[in-house]
């Protein structure tokens, strides 16, 4: 599987991740949120930026069920769920994921035909730290 | 100053396109360029300039030293993959109408049928925004653009079929090109509708081809342009198109992540144009995925927001329908060179000299990658 390739904007997420915190960067000045991370805001220009926690509530906002050529080790989960997750807080604030039956489950541990765009998703850390999403209505 | 009809396309040039080609890219980008330049009556030693796409394997200096280019004074590459295709021509043609150049070649050469599939190659992807994707298993250009297809699915009530209808126009008009891939090859809505998923709801047949082959075309003034051996095809304008807050393929992080590129390309195009979308004979959409179709249609101003779906129906793209699309059979289906074949395709089209003739071209859209960095072409034979 493939780990997150991290830069100087976006390790902050990963590290919060890692601790089962999901954190959204926002401008110390105008608290606008953004994603992804970037050096600046674009609605302020402010260089100052903070990691804000979110609750972690969101809304299937699209889904795709990717079917092989894949890289070996997503062929060997497909076909799987990819979603896009928007948070209740910030609907522009979207994180993409995989809905899963549980914390640390395979990506193809719930059934296409049980994801919906709308569906009520909390999320989840697997034992990497990676988010993960489950439906609050399961 | 304007571009507006200033420049002209006088030769256009390509290589067999199959699977496998036994050439190398080098080899096959030099024998386009040569045939383009042929095609045009213009000696390799008159060209001064050149632009291509940033992907491009062949550099100048390779593709300079061996066919025998003069002295260049214009060289540009454009980004973004299939988005670069007609901004090679937009920068050649702003080159030429500024005195910076005189003779200009555009071109791509790209062996993606036998060669490696990018998206394999896990050591290159830059950490921006693909450790934010590609961990969740999101690892191909198809499932990128497919969560933003279910989303536009959802939105507007569009369907598979409207996919379809995309799928078979190209390949209708494949199955008139000797030279397309999938000539004699017709589709069906049965083998559409039953097609083994590449990422749902994109099936095998909304995903474009993997070719082999190179293309080339060659830019002069319009004043030039009398003295080549081909009627010219007027550049009348020209735009590229990067929206802000845009994400490329991965646009899910905006307030409207459904107009992409084409809305700001387009309102620039048609900004400078004496034409409108109503004006337009046949129009070559960049087709890497069907979906990118219906999106282009908006975006480009020929419906409204979230009707290009319906406007698919009652076989408005093919020939004799609303709108032609891709004549030549497009990525889907003749063949996928970056979309380089759209514009040798419309080319042909106002020469009226396709397979699929549009009668009484006068004008043709051209547009390249939506879903990235876009550029688009309007051209035209009426001087």
């Amino acid at each position: 599987m493939l780990s997150p390739v991290t830069d100087a904007d976006g390790a902050p997420f990963w590290q919060y991740a890692a601790q089962g915190e999901l954190r959204v960067q926002t401008c110390a000045d105008c608290a606008e949120p953004r994603f992804p991370p970037r050096p600046c805001c674009p609605h302020c220009r402010s260089f100052a930026s903070e990691w804000r926690q979110v609750s972690g509530h969101g809304r299937i906002w699209s889904y795709v069920v990717p079917h092989p050529p894949l890289l070996p080790d997503y062929a060997e989960q497909a076909p799987y769920n990819v979603i896009v997750v928007e948070l209740v807080e910030h609907p522009r604030i979207r994180l993409v994921g995989n809905l899963v039956a549980e914390a640390g489950a395979r990506l193809d541990s719930v059934p296409p035909e049980r994801i919906r765009i709308g569906a009520r998703v909390q999320v989840v850390f697997d034992a990497a730290g990676l988010p993960q999403w489950v439906l609050e209505r399961a | 100053m304007t571009i507006k009809d200033a420049t002209a396309i006088v030769g256009i040039g390509q290589t067999p396109f199959a699977k496998h080609l036994a050439e190398d890219e080098r080899a096959l980008a030099c024998r386009a360029v040569l045939a383009a330049l042929d095609d045009a009556g213009i000696a390799p030693g008159e060209v001064d300039a050149l632009a291509s796409y940033t992907m491009e394997e062949t550099d100048e200096v390779e593709l300079a030293k061996a066919v025998g280019f003069g002295d260049l004074t214009f060289f540009s590459k454009v980004g973004y993959g299939g988005g670069g295709s007609c901004a090679t021509v937009a920068h050649l043609a702003g080159a030429i109408a500024t005195g910076q150049a005189t003779v200009g070649v555009a071109w791509r050469s790209r062996k993606r049928g036998s060669g490696p599939r990018p998206w394999s190659n896990t050591t290159r992807q830059l950490p921006t925004p693909a450790q934010w994707t590609r961990p969740f298993g999101l690892l191909r250009p198809a499932d990128e653009i497919a969560m933003l297809t279910r989303r536009y699915l959802h939105e507007y009530g569009a369907t598979r079929d409207h996919l379809f209808n995309v799928a078979l126009a190209c390949r209708n008009r494949a199955n008139q090109n000797p030279a397309a891939i999938m000539y004699e090859r017709p589709l069906t809505r049965e083998m559409y509708m039953t097609s083994r998923w590449i990422s749902e709801p994109l099936c095998l047949f909304d995903n474009c081809l993997e070719t082999d082959g190179a293309l080339a075309c060659v830019i002069v003034s319009r004043d030039r342009a009398r003295d080549c051996r081909q009627a010219p095809v007027l550049v009348h304008s020209a735009a590229q198109g990067l929206p802000a807050q845009h994400h490329g393929m991965v646009n899910y992080w905006n307030d409207d992540p459904l107009t992409g590129p084409a809305w700001s390309a387009a309102r620039h195009l048609w900004k400078h144009s004496d034409f409108t979308p109503q004006d337009v004979d046949v129009a070559q959409i960049y087709d890497a995925f069907s979906a990118l179709v219906p999106l282009s249609l908006e975006g480009y101003g020929f419906c409204g927001r979230g009707e290009g779906g319906a406007f698919t129906e009652q076989g408005a793209l093919e020939i004799g329908g609303r709108l032609p699309l891709n004549t030549g059979g497009g990525g889907l289906s003749e063949a996928y060179v970056h979309g380089f074949n759209l514009i040798n395709e419309g080319v042909k089209q106002l020469r009226g000299t396709s397979t699929a003739q549009v009668p009484g071209a006068a004008t043709c859209l051209v547009t390249a990658g939506e879903g990235v960095p876009t550029s688009a072409l309007l051209l035209t034979n009426r001087s």
